[in-house]
């Protein structure tokens, strides 16, 4: 389709030099754009440009402190949730918006108007109408804490239709979707845009932004940058529209000499909260001055893994070596002590290594508090540490001072890795390290990690992005169900073949011998690995016995 | 045992009103350790517009049974809901902290209820108007143990268990409800959904509040006929009352069994003889110990359901980030 076209089309939601600020930050400026009806919008930028801010304010989350929204030509205020839905305006928010004890339906039930009867079959009549309309598939009698990911967003993109949407506001959907659920979601979106509505997409994914989009809008800083047709685009074009500055889209894989392997695991069985095994039978091992990448669907197990390294997480059977030694039984304190460095990013980016209504200064004191003599903790020490922390890795914030609550999702995710490196570990386990972040802020975490593996560190890199894993790491290991699916070299493996063993469908480790995942080169003798073994089972049948 | 269950049932409403009360709190995301407070203050309230009524007539027989049973509701609902409106304000409004506003409300209802009790309620007649107020319609027929089980309670006994059904079904059964549990369980999605979370916030505090100081009043004007000493009495039963929401995993149906639980396990505690005094005070524990088995055996299970709201204890903040 041609410009031309588009200019004649009709505008859905029309931005008018919309301005918000939070105390001292601004995260829109003046920002005025259209949206047209039946198409589907990519909203670009990068972390805490303010797309969701904007969207927020489309929604009746935030309000706008200047400027105007119309809504197919009338201008509208939208104060509330309420107000949105009145204006036909629905999101679907990043952190789902459910309520877990209940239902599918009762969630749907939850927007019901006064006046409409609560008449749940009536409910469920319509409900089903929509699936069939746009091809979902929903259980709506099963509750929402039993549902996975790729359900939950289901049921609210449901739900807001039901409700009768025409604008639909979708912020970083495919965040946590498979790739094959990513795919079923584009497809519904698609079935959407034929029945004349407007969809806004919020999300980093360039790939995916050429896909499914038909116009890409840009913010930058806060600030609007512009609109562009994706059929007269390309994935370089954007980028530099959305950092402002050409970036090199290559990540370095410095050479290094690879040394005997320091952490060593055999035959990891762990279980997770809920029982069921999370981690069946691993083995692997990691090189001093390698990455190894670990790759997966999400919840596969990679949480677990984290947390048994960690020491955080009991090991039902199976050994994990540092340096010849086991690691087994001892504290966290201990194994950090070792120098095993662990940092998770979980979903929601605070969960798991920092305090969120602490300081940066605080957050850096946690790991090493008991370091200092006497009573008192060294904050002048810790301070110094975080300010040279805030500088290096240029996070913003207001001061070292500040919560990291306060700090968007990049700046906190840089000051929980910048920690785990600064304390010199010679294993790092990360998770996720750039979840969420945009282009430029993820490359400031590649350099650091390549920066440690060039000291000689061993990096055990859990990540989602398959591009990246392929550039960064030396070697990959697919996890399945917390089956090793094989361990691969990223410079002879391909896209298709990873995505093939996150699905179980091939399996490397079935093919080759039974000591898959075993270092030729061990710390260990075999005798010394079967003393270790013997060691581990008698000392857990004397707690059995004990017990 | 017949006047153990008796017994049982009539303190047990006392609980029951503070329970319900807790419970629609709660369902609101609200943990209003204040309650116990509220219902002191629900005593003074119902106490002092039953004292202005009743000292105005000529003699206290000449009062009238609806009259007296409503001037006593309604001083003692509206005084609680005031209570509620305090602690709502600070929550919910002003997003002050809630266990902390909890108890220092608690503290200021027992002693406010002291103030009024001991300043401005005449309380000659008070014997005379609990007996009114638990007239029950069987009069002074022997209707055997059924009669005196089932039938032989004052009106506010009846009142209760009807609270206690409606509010179930209200939570159960209405879009009202649904709303509601939203709320606690998830604000913010609650908000996202066009609900108007801080009315639902202080509508359930409100009433859950009133419903508390009505659970004051009765103490005072039917189970123990109309005496005062001091408010603590009251305030340890509002603790038990809270302790009773765990017991009954926050369904105001299965509270109704469980405060007459509660209550004859009171009765029996006090009324037992032919124990030693520090085996009376054990047995004094047991509802106590009861619900910390409870608790216990919920957390084994593990039941997403039988937990408490979500956002319990948790103030909404709209723009939070």
């Amino acid at each position: 389709m041609s410009l031309q076209e588009n200019t004649a089309r009709e505008v859905a939601v029309k931005f008018e030099n919309i301005t918000k600020t939070f105390g001292s930050v601004v995260a829109n400026n003046n920002v005025s754009f259209d949206v047209y009806k039946g198409e589907i919008l990519s909203l670009l930028g990068e972390n805490g440009c303010g797309k969701t801010t904007l969207m927020n304010m489309l929604s009746g989350i935030y309000f706008p402190d200047k400027g105007n929204i119309y809504v197919y030509g009338q201008p509208v205020v939208i104060q509330s949730p309420k107000d949105a839905f009145a204006y036909k305006i629905g999101m679907v928010h990043q952190h789902f918006k459910l309520v877990e004890v209940f239902t599918a339906l009762q969630n749907i039930a939850l927007i019901l108007e006064k006046g409409q009867k609560y008449d749940l079959k009536k409910i469920r009549e319509g409900v089903n109408q929509i699936c069939s309309k746009y091809g979902f598939n929903i259980d709506l009698d099963k509750k929402v804490y039993n549902m996975s990911v790729s359900e939950k967003q289901t049921l609210e993109i449901v739900k807001v239709l039901y409700r009768g949407t025409d604008i639909l506001v979708l912020d970083e959907p495919t965040a946590v979707l498979t790739p094959q659920e990513t795919k079923k979601l584009f497809a519904v979106i698609k079935n959407m845009r034929e029945d004349g509505k407007s969809i806004i997409i919020i999300t980093h994914k360039l790939n995916e932004v050429m896909e499914i989009s038909d116009r890409v809008t840009i913010l930058r800083k806060g600030e609007y940058i512009g609109t562009v047709l994706t059929t007269e685009t390309n994935e370089k074009e954007l980028t530099e529209m959305m950092v402002g500055k050409k970036v090199e889209l290559k990540i370095d894989r410095p050479k290094t000499e690879f040394d005997r392997p320091i952490l060593e695991i055999r035959d990891l069985l762990v279980k997770a909260d809920d029982g069921s095994v999370a981690i069946n039978g691993t083995s692997f091992y990691i090189r001093s001055g390698e990455i190894l990448g670990v790759a997966g669907i999400t919840g596969c197990g990679q949480k677990e893994l984290c947390e048994a390294i960690a020491g955080i997480r009991d090991i039902e059977k199976g050994l994990i070596t540092h340096d010849g030694e086991s690691l087994i039984g001892l504290s966290p304190k201990e194994i950090i002590k070792k120098g095993v460095s662990m940092s998770f990013i979980p979903e929601d980016r605070l969960g798991m290594g920092l305090v969120p209504s602490m300081s940066i200064t605080d957050n850096m004191m946690l790991k090493t508090y008991a370091d200092g003599k006497g009573i008192f903790v060294d904050r002048k020490n810790a301070r110094e540490r975080a300010v040279a922390l805030v500088k290096k890795l240029s996070i913003v914030t207001p001061s070292t001072e500040t919560p990291v609550r306060r700090l968007s999702g990049g700046n906190v995710q840089k000051v929980l890795v910048g920690r785990e490196i600064e304390s010199n570990p010679n294993v790092i386990v990360t998770a996720y390290p750039v979840r969420g972040l945009d282009i430029n802020s993820s490359y400031a975490i590649y350099d650091i990690l390549n920066e440690q593996k060039k000291k000689g560190t061993g990096i055990l890199f859990i990540g989602e992005d398959l591009d990246v894993m392929l550039a960064l790491c030396d070697k990959i290991m697919v996890l399945c169900h917390g089956r090793n699916m094989g361990i691969v070299h990223a410079s002879k493996t391909t896209k298709e073949e990873l995505g093939l063993m996150m699905t179980g469908s091939l399996d490397l480790s079935e093919a080759k011998n039974k000591e898959y995942g075993k270092a030729k080169d061990s710390r260990l003798t075999d005798e010394q690995w079967l003393e270790l073994e013997q060691k581990e089972n008698s000392e857990e049948k004397g707690e059995n016995d004990n017990g | 045992m017949l006047v153990v269950i008796v017994g049982g049932i009539s303190i047990g409403v006392v609980f029951l009103l503070g329970c319900v009360g807790e419970i629609l709190t709660e369902k609101s995301g609200h943990l209003n350790l204040g309650i116990p407070g509220i219902m002191c203050m629900g005593a003074a309230g119902g106490c002092y517009t039953t004292s202005l009524y009743i000292n105005s007539l000529p003699t206290a027989d000449s009062a009238s049974w609806l009259v007296l049973v409503l001037v006593a509701v309604l001083g003692a609902t509206i005084t609680g809901a005031l209570g509620g409106l305090i602690y709502a304000v600070l929550t919910v409004s002003l997003r002050a902290n809630q266990n902390v506003t909890g108890l220092a409300l608690t503290t200021f209802g027992a002693g406010f209820a002291q103030f009024v009790m001991d300043t401005y309620v005449d309380r000659t007649r008070f014997s005379a108007a609990s007996k009114i107020i638990r007239y029950s319609i069987i009069g002074n027929a022997d209707w055997g143990w059924f009669g005196k089980i089932f039938l032989g309670h004052g009106i506010l006994v009846y009142l209760a268990i009807a609270i206690a059904v409606t509010s179930a079904i209200v939570l159960k059964r209405t879009r009202v409800g649904l709303n509601l549990r939203a709320v606690g369980e998830n604000p913010a999605t609650a908000d996202a959904t066009g609900i108007n979370v801080t009315a639902y916030k202080y509508g359930a505090i409100l009433t859950g509040s009133a419903i508390a100081g009505l659970g004051g009043v009765f103490y005072i004007l039917d189970y123990i006929g109309g005496s005062w000493e001091n408010a603590s009495t009251i305030e340890g039963l509002g603790w038990l009352a809270i302790a009773l929401v765990i017991f009954t995993l926050w369904k105001p149906d299965l509270s109704i069994l469980g405060s007459f639980l509660f209550g004859m396990l009171y009765i029996a505690s006090s009324g037992i003889t032919g124990v030693s005094f520090n085996v009376m005070k054990l047995l004094k524990l047991l509802p106590y110990v009861v619900t910390v088995i409870v608790l216990i055996v919920t957390s084994i299970l593990d039941s997403k359901e039988n937990q408490p709201p979500a956002s319990l204890g948790l103030n909404y903040f709209r723009e939070e980030r």
